[in-house]
């Protein structure tokens, strides 16, 4: 979670809601979250798992840019 | 009674006594069908009691329309950690446990102006120019 929150404050275009699952089920279930923490981004693809801050940035960015154009030979 | 144990409370204080700018949390509730509504009220306001530099403003989530619309809150019991500036972050259930460390943590990055990301992290960061909307579910501990 507290990456998400540093996200938030480096960058004014990202939010981070930390959500207690137990006092949102009907969101957790929408989300299939099983086990936490879970990271929904932009409500589509999500991250399991707590992981180191390089990592989870890239993952985050992965899921919001799209693929680099493959290399024209 | 408190929420927040006396040998806590000096602890909490302690780590508070860090912030630099001050911070508000604006806490959305609703008087019925919440669980843990009044715990977290509560909590919160234990909280803010312990600096002169937190301070804590509540809106009545059936009630309070404009400010609902304003902060886009759309469940409670909900808690925006702000300064000068809504800088998007939110908690949604009680901030206790775990998460109540993580709230701390928000307060003071908040407060200083600062992430404290590496600065690999902060210029990757500069390419999301459009919104990005996290959510982080977690659970009590």
């Amino acid at each position: 979670m507290r990456l998400a929150q540093q996200f938030a404050v480096e960058n004014e275009f990202i939010r981070a809601d930390c959500i207690e699952s137990t006092e949102f089920p009907e969101l957790a279930g929408m989300y299939r979250v099983y086990a936490v923490p879970k990271t929904v981004i932009n409500a589509a693809t999500s991250i399991e798992g707590a992981l180191p801050e390089g990592f989870f940035l890239d993952k985050v960015l992965e899921a919001v840019e799209p693929p680099a154009p493959a290399e024209s030979s | 009674m408190g929420l927040i144990r006396d040998e806590d409370a000096g602890e909490i204080r302690q780590r508070l006594k860090e912030m630099v700018n001050p911070v508000k949390l604006v806490h959305f509730t609703q008087e019925l069908n919440l669980e843990y509504g009044r715990e977290t009220q509560q909590l919160l306001q234990n909280l803010t009691e312990l600096s002169d530099k937190l301070s804590l403003e509540i809106h009545n989530f059936l009630l309070d329309k404009e400010k609902v619309t304003e902060y886009g809150v759309d469940k409670v019991p909900a808690t925006v950690v702000r300064d000068g500036m809504d800088h998007g972050i939110r908690f949604y259930g009680i901030p206790a446990g775990y998460e109540f460390s993580t709230l701390l943590d928000a307060i003071l990055a908040v407060s200083r102006g600062d992430s404290g990301l590496t600065e690999e992290s902060r210029e990757k960061l500069k390419r999301v120019v459009s919104p990005l909307h996290l959510e982080v579910f977690v659970t009590p501990t």
